[in-house]
């Protein structure tokens, strides 16, 4: 993956970053497609779609059961995807990572298979008014289904979280989960997990993290993060859909019921009793997204290769300058923190004209952004608005972008004032 | 797609408002996007036309001018026949090619008066919205 384009700086060349993702050499409407949606997903560069079709093409077969070559060279491309993950989030054993859909089962593997046997009534379980569904429903429900006190972290008026109320959230109940997540995808704001992962372990609770919106756009290293279980997915970062996975501390993992059952997973199987295999296959039950994980793999390659530092620092850039442009405008409200506590997502709502209303006329030139509640209602709600229009970015976004973003709500305002 | 006649209806919607004691009411809102509708209805002296409709709520351009739109074509007419009235109906007077989200947007004020007449009249409500008459339940 030598051909990735960097500076020695660590600046990145997003416009020379851009002639990998074929995605960018179509018309959409006529128009030169200015994407900014990727934190609901991220468009994929060549080196990834290559990966995928070589593996199909030269070593693919089930993984973790033929004796012959393609069989190995199969479970060494998916086992050398769980190194990568691993590598990636300086995980300290391989076998911490276990494959999951997307980092939406992951917390679901967490929320049944360590929930539904240590949550009971009296325990508390807390999560944050900026979760995205994905880091809230599930605990709601296992909360619901054990009898366990189900607690939300509220926001300050800037979207992020008011960490002063967490000692009195915790009143007359034992805090047993605590789970945030690192990036918000709706406001972009960056949550302190590792004051939230202290906190918890001061209570002997368990801080589990939606590293979703985080990973692809920061360093995510789960040692510093101090927390003991983290949701990544591969979508967001340039990687395929269907594929994600979930870090745990091993004693964790090792301790919890399997989450599916079925092939792979077990270790003995007798009429009157299995025993499960070990981590983390005893959580990988049937035949798993194997190419996928492969191109997982080829894709955290190219993101690191660009470098996670200057992606960042590329998305702060984009930020800033999308709220300078937002702010020229009177009739337009943007919602987050500052840029210098964001990552690159921008909500925003035009004046009395619903974001579905922006966000089609917007299409039409060309230009995709998302509009709706983000997966966000309960952050909504706080917000006092029924949906958002938001605009995200990523290592391929260039400013031009966002002045045709700022060109196509003109034309809003135009047809719909 | 904002064609003159829904920029219309979008701008001066027509029967916004409350019906006080209202014969029939239903509230719905579509959660892939928010929007929210509120229907009243209140019959004339037989029980059956209906006399007036209002509507409430908040959401996109589809959703307001699609249900101001279903306002004029429902006055004067008989509960059933609006139980009855195909979806269709509503989408030609719409008349813009709409995508499967937006349709959901065009088509939620219909639901919503379906389910209001449903509610006061026991009118069949379609399978399609029977969703709505839960969703609106608090």
């Amino acid at each position: 993956m030598a051909d990735v384009a960097v500076t020695e700086t660590r600046k990145l060349d997003a416009q020379k970053l851009r002639a990998d993702f074929p995605i960018f050499e179509q018309l959409i409407h006529g128009k030169p497609l200015s994407f900014l949606d990727s934190a609901a997903s991220s468009q994929k560069p060549r080196q990834v779609l290559d990966a995928i079709r070589t593996f199909y093409e030269t070593s693919y077969a089930n993984v973790h059961r033929g004796v012959y070559e393609l069989a190995e060279r199969a479970t060494a491309g998916y086992e050398g995807a769980r190194e990568t993950v691993a590598r990636f989030l300086n995980a300290s054993s391989t076998r911490e990572v276990v494959f999951t859909r997307n980092a939406t089962e992951g917390i679901n593997l967490v929320a049944y298979a360590w929930g539904l046997n240590n949550l009971g009534p009296g325990d508390v379980v807390v999560v944050t008014q900026l979760e995205h569904h994905s880091n809230f429903v599930p605990w709601q429900y296992i909360a619901h289904r054990t009898g366990a006190d189900f607690r939300m972290l509220a926001l300050d008026e800037q979207g992020e979280l008011r960490l002063d109320e967490l000692d009195d959230l915790a009143g007359g109940g034992r805090v047993k989960v605590v789970a945030a997540g690192l990036v918000s995808n709706s406001l972009g704001s960056v949550n302190p997990v590792e004051k939230l992962a202290a906190w918890a372990h001061e209570r002997a609770a368990i801080m589990v993290c939606d590293a979703a919106q985080g990973a692809p756009h920061r360093v995510v290293d789960v040692q510093a993060l101090g927390a003991d279980f983290v949701a990544i997915t591969a979508h967001k970062l340039c990687g395929p859909s269907g594929i994600g996975a979930v870090w745990g501390r091993m004693e964790l993992l090792e301790a919890m019921e399997p989450f599916n059952l079925g092939g792979h997973m077990i270790s003995r199987v007798r009429f009157e009793d299995t025993s499960w295999g070990e981590v983390p296959a005893k959580f990988e039950a049937g035949t798993q997204a194997i190419a996928e994980a492969v191109g997982f793999g080829a894709a955290i390659d190219y993101i690191s290769e660009v470098g996670l530092d200057a992606i960042e620092r590329h998305e702060h850039e984009l930020a800033a300058y999308a709220l300078e442009r937002l702010a020229e405008l009177p009739w337009v409200k943007t919602y987050g923190p500052p840029a210098d506590r964001r990552a690159g997502i921008v909500s925003f709502n035009v004046e009395d004209i619903h974001p579905h209303d922006v966000a089609q006329i917007l299409d039409g030139e060309g230009v995709a952004i998302r509009a709706g509640h983000h997966c966000c209602q309960p952050l909504m709600a706080k917000l006092g608005v029924a949906a958002t229009n938001r605009a995200s970015f990523y290592l391929y976004t260039v400013p031009d972008e966002i002045d045709r973003l700022v060109d196509g709500l003109h034309k809003v305002r135009k047809i719909l004032s | 797609m904002y064609r003159e006649v829904i920029l219309d209806h979008y701008k001066n919607p027509r029967g916004h408002g409350v019906i006080e004691d209202a014969d029939a009411e239903a509230e719905g809102f579509n959660p892939l996007c928010g929007d929210e509708v509120s229907i009243y209805v209140s019959f004339a002296e037989d029980g059956e036309t209906i006399d007036d409709v209002k509507f409430s709520g908040r959401g996109c351009a589809i959703s307001q001018a699609a249900t101001s739109m279903l306002v004029d074509m429902a006055k004067g007419r008989k509960a059933q026949e609006l139980a009855d009235l195909p979806k269709d109906d509503l989408l030609d007077e719409i008349g813009i090619p709409l995508t499967p989200i937006r349709l959901k947007c065009a088509l939620l004020g219909l639901g919503v008066l379906k389910v209001a007449l449903h509610r006061a009249k026991g009118t069949p409500l379609p399978q399609e919205w029977a969703g709505l008459d839960e969703l609106e339940l608090k």
